[in-house]
C-alpha cells in the first residue's frame, strides 16, 4: 500500500526566510510520525503544505496516494487537522460546535460519541469562550476526528497546556492510533515526541536534521549519559580531558554539558578535577541522554531556545 | 440523537445564533434604528406652524390687546414693560412689539417671521376692533400621509439600516473569523465554500425580515407611516436591497486581515452614501452633474424605490430600473468578492 502521506523536495521561501528547504519525508499507514524542532523551525510551514493549506513553491505531496490538486475535496474528507492556532467560535457550544464541523463530513461518528470520548460532556452545552485551554485543544481535536479521518494532522497540540490535559490528549492520540490511525503531529517537547511517536524528523531552518526511532536518535549520541554543572569559577574545556568515557562538552548559559559513557566513572574524577583548578561546584545534575541532548550536538542550540 | 442537518443549514443556524448571543449587534441593528426613527420623527414632527413671540407694551389697552392677538394660532403674545419689551425686540425674543391704541407696530422687515407676526397682529386687531372680512377663505393644509418628512424619512432610515447591518453582518464576522483562522479551519474541512457564503447570507435574510418588520411597524404606530404601494414589491426591494449589501460586505471583506482595517473600509465605502443617497434629505440638491452617479449608488436606489412604493404607491415599472441597478451590484460584487476572497 502506497504511504499514508509522503512528499519529496518540499520548499517554501518567504522574502526573509526559508521556511522550507527542500524535505523528503514518507509517514506509512498506522505510523505516528513527529516533527520535532524548535520555534520557527518550519514545523508548521511543512505541516500545512501537506495538509493543503499552504502551497509549496517546489517539491510534491502524496495524501494516501491522491494529490492536492486533483483530490482536494476527497482527501479533506479523509484527513483531521488541528491547527495549531484556531479560535472556534466563542458564542457557539461546544455541542454546536461539533454538530456543525460534523455537518461537513459524509461519514464519521456522533458528536455526542466525540463528546465522551474526548472527555467532553460535562461541557457539551458550555460556550466554547468559556473552555480551559485544555478543554478548547481536546474539542479542536474533537473537530479533527469529527468526519472518521484516516490521518490525523496535529501542530502542536500541546502547547501551554497543564500536564495533566497533556496526558489526556495524549490518550485521544493513542486510542485514535489503536483505530489503526495516521498522525503526523509537530512539538517542541521531546518527551511528547519521546513518548508518542515511531519515528520523528527532528527539523531545523526548515532541512530534516535527522530521522528514525526515538531509541536510534538517541543511540546516535556517542555518549548515553549528561553531566550538566556550574561552577564558580568557571572551568575550561581542559579539565574534563583526564575523565573516563568522556565525549564532548558543549558551554550553554554559563553550564556546562558533558556526554559520557557512564555516570559511575565519569562523575568523582570530575568533581576532584574541579577542585584542584581552584573552582568550587555550584550544581551538578545527571541524566540519560534525550532528544533535546541529539538536538544540541546537532546545532548547538537548545529545542526551547532558538 | 437528532439528525446531522446539512452544512448550509448548520453553517446557517450557528450563524443566527452566534449574531443573537452578541448583545450589542442585536441593539445596532434593532435599538439604534428604532431610536433613530423616534428622535428624528419627533423632531421634524409636523405640528402645525410655531407661534412666533410678539410683546404688547403695558397700558390701558394691552388686556384687550393680549386677548385679540392669543385668538390667533400664529401668535405667542406677552405683555411687558416699554422697555423691558424694546429690550426683548432688540435681542430677538420677540418679533413685533405692539404699543397703544392706536397701535405702534415696531419690528425688523428684514425678518420674515417678523412681517408675518405684523401682518397676523394687525388682522387680529381689526378684527377685534369689528373690522368684517369680505369674504370667508378655507385653508387647505398639505399634511397628506406620504408627504410629511417622517415619509420621507422612514425609507431613508430603512435603506440605511439595510446597508449598514447587511455590510457590517457580513464583513465584520468574516474578517473576524478570518483573524481567528477560523476561517483556514473551516477550508481546512471537506466544507464548500459556496455554503458558507451562503449561509451568511440567508442569516441576514432571517435578520431582514425581523429589522424591517419592526421599524415598519413601529412608524407605522408611531407615525402613522403606511406602505401605500405594494407589500409583495416592496419586501422585493428590500431583498434586493439585502443581498446587494451583503455582496458588498462580502466584496469589502474579502481581503482585509484586521477589524480596523474592515472598519476604515467600511466607513468609506458607507459614509459617501449615507450622505449623498438621500437618507435624511433628498440628494437633488447635490450638483446636476453628480446625480447620475449618486443615482448609481445602491442605497439610493433602494431609497428612491421604496419611497416610490412606500409614499408614492408606484408599481414595478416604476423601480424596474432600481430593481436592474442593485441586481448588478449584487452580482458583479459577489462574483469579485469570491475572486479575491482570501479564505486565510
Ligand atoms: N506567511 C509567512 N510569511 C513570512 N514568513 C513566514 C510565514 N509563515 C512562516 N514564516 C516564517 O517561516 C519560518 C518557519 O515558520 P513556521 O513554519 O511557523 O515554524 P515552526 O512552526 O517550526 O515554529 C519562520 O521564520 C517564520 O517566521
Ligand atoms: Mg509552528
Amino acid at each position: 500500500m502506497e504511504p499514508a502521506i509522503s512528499c519529496r523536495g518540499l520548499r517554501k521561501h518567504y522574502p526573509d526566510v526559508k521556511a522550507v528547504d527542500g524535505l523528503d519525508l514518507s509517514v506509512a499507514r498506522g505510523e505516528c510520525f513527529g516533527l520535532l524542532g524548535p520555534n520557527g523551525a518550519g514545523k508548521t510551514t511543512t505541516i500545512e503544505i501537506l495538509e493543503g493549506l499552504t502551497t509549496p513553491d517546489g517539491g510534491a505531496v502524496e495524501i494516501l496516494g491522491l494529490n492536492w490538486k486533483d483530490d482536494e475535496r476527497e482527501i479533506r474528507e479523509r484527513i483531521g487537522i488541528s491547527l495549531q492556532e484556531t479560535q472556534l467560535a466563542d458564542k457557539l457550544t461546544v455541542l454546536e460546535t461539533l454538530r456543525l464541523f460534523r455537518s461537513f463530513y459524509r461519514k464519521g461518528p456522533s458528536p455526542e460519541e466525540l463528546l465522551r470520548d474526548l472527555t467532553l460532556e460535562e461541557k457539551r452545552d458550555s460556550r466554547v469562550g468559556k473552555l480551559s485551554g485544555g478543554q478548547k485543544q481536546r474539542l479542536a481535536v474533537a473537530c479533527a476526528l469529527v468526519g472518521k479521518p484516516d490521518i490525523l494532522f496535529l501542530d502542536e497540540p500541546t502547547t501551554g497546556l497543564d500536564p495533566q490535559s497533556r496526558l489526556q490528549l495524549w490518550e485521544v492520540v493513542t486510542r485514535f492510533r489503536k483505530r489503526g490511525g495516521t498522525v503526523l503531529l509537530t512539538t517542541h517537547y521531546m518527551d511528547e515526541a519521546e513518548r508518542l511517536c515511531d519515528r520523528i524528523g527532528i527539523v531545523d531552518h526548515g532541512h530534516l536534521i535527522a530521522l528514525g526511532t526515538p531509541k536510534e536518535l538517541i543511540g546516535r549520541l556517542d555518549a548515553p549519559n549528561v553531566i550538566e554543572f556550574t561552577s564558580e569559577p568557571a572551568v575550561d574545556e581542559g579539565a574534563f580531558s583526564d575523565i573516563p568515557g568522556f565525549h564532548a562538552a558543549t558551554l550553554r548559559a554559563n553550564a556546562w554539558h558533558l556526554q559520557v559513557d557512564s555516570l559511575a566513572d565519569a562523575v568523582p574524577p570530575l568533581i576532584v578535577g574541579v577542585e584542584k583548578r581552584g573552582s568550587r561546584l555550584i550544581t551538578l545534575t545527571t541524566h540519560a541522554a534525550t532528544l533535546e541532548d541529539l538536538f544540541v550536538s546537532l546545532t548547538g542550540r537548545e529545542l526551547r531556545d532558538a | 440523537m437528532r439528525e446531522i442537518r446539512p452544512a448550509l443549514i448548520e453553517l446557517t443556524i450557528v450563524r443566527v445564533k452566534e449574531f443573537v448571543r452578541e448583545t450589542e449587534a442585536l441593539f445596532w441593528v434593532f435599538g439604534f434604528p428604532l431610536l433613530m426613527t423616534v428622535a428624528l420623527g419627533f423632531a421634524f414632527r409636523d405640528s402645525g406652524p410655531e407661534r412666533v413671540p410678539v410683546g404688547i407694551v403695558e397700558g390701558p389697552a394691552a388686556a384687550g390687546q393680549l386677548k385679540a392677538l392669543a385668538s390667533s394660532p400664529a401668535l405667542q403674545p406677552r405683555i411687558y414693560g416699554a422697555d423691558e419689551g424694546r429690550a426683548e425686540l432688540r435681542r430677538g425674543k420677540i418679533s413685533l412689539l405692539v404699543a397703544g391704541t392706536p397701535p405702534v407696530y415696531r419690528f425688523d422687515p428684514a425678518r420674515p417671521e417678523a412681517r408675518t407676526a405684523r401682518l397676523e397682529a394687525d388682522d387680529a386687531l381689526q378684527i377685534a376692533a369689528g373690522r368684517r372680512s369680505a369674504f370667508e377663505p378655507r385653508d387647505e393644509r398639505v399634511e397628506e400621509q406620504g408627504a410629511r418628512y417622517v415619509d420621507f424619512l422612514v425609507p431613508g432610515l430603512l435603506g440605511m439600516n439595510l446597508m449598514s447591518t447587511g455590510m457590517w453582518g457580513i464583513g465584520f464576522v468574516v474578517v473576524n473569523a478570518r483573524m481567528k483562522k477560523l476561517l483556514k479551519r473551516l477550508v481546512a474541512t471537506p466544507m464548500k465554500k459556496s455554503d458558507f457564503l451562503v449561509s451568511h447570507f440567508l442569516s441576514r435574510i432571517v435578520f431582514l425580515i425581523l429589522e424591517v418588520g419592526a421599524l415598519v411597524a413601529f412608524a407605522w404606530f408611531a407615525f402613522d407611516v403606511r406602505i401605500h404601494g405594494s407589500w409583495l414589491l416592496f419586501s422585493a426591494i428590500c431583498f434586493l436591497g439585502a443581498t446587494a449589501f451583503a455582496g458588498l460586505g462580502t466584496l469589502v471583506a474579502s481581503r482585509v486581515r484586521t477589524i480596523e482595517a474592515v472598519s476604515g473600509l467600511m466607513n468609506l465605502v458607507m459614509v459617501p452614501m449615507w450622505i449623498c443617497s438621500g437618507v435624511f434629505f433628498s440628494y437633488e440638491r447635490f450638483p446636476r452633474a453628480a446625480i447620475p452617479f449618486i443615482r448609481a449608488l445602491p442605497l439610493t436606489a433602494v431609497n428612491d424605490a421604496l419611497r416610490a412604493v412606500m409614499n408614492d404607491g408606484l408599481g414595478l415599472a416604476a423601480v424596474a430600473p432600481m430593481l436592474i441597478n442593485l441586481s448588478i451590484w449584487t452580482v458583479v460584487s459577489y462574483v469579485v468578492g469570491l475572486k479575491i476572497f482570501r479564505w486565510q
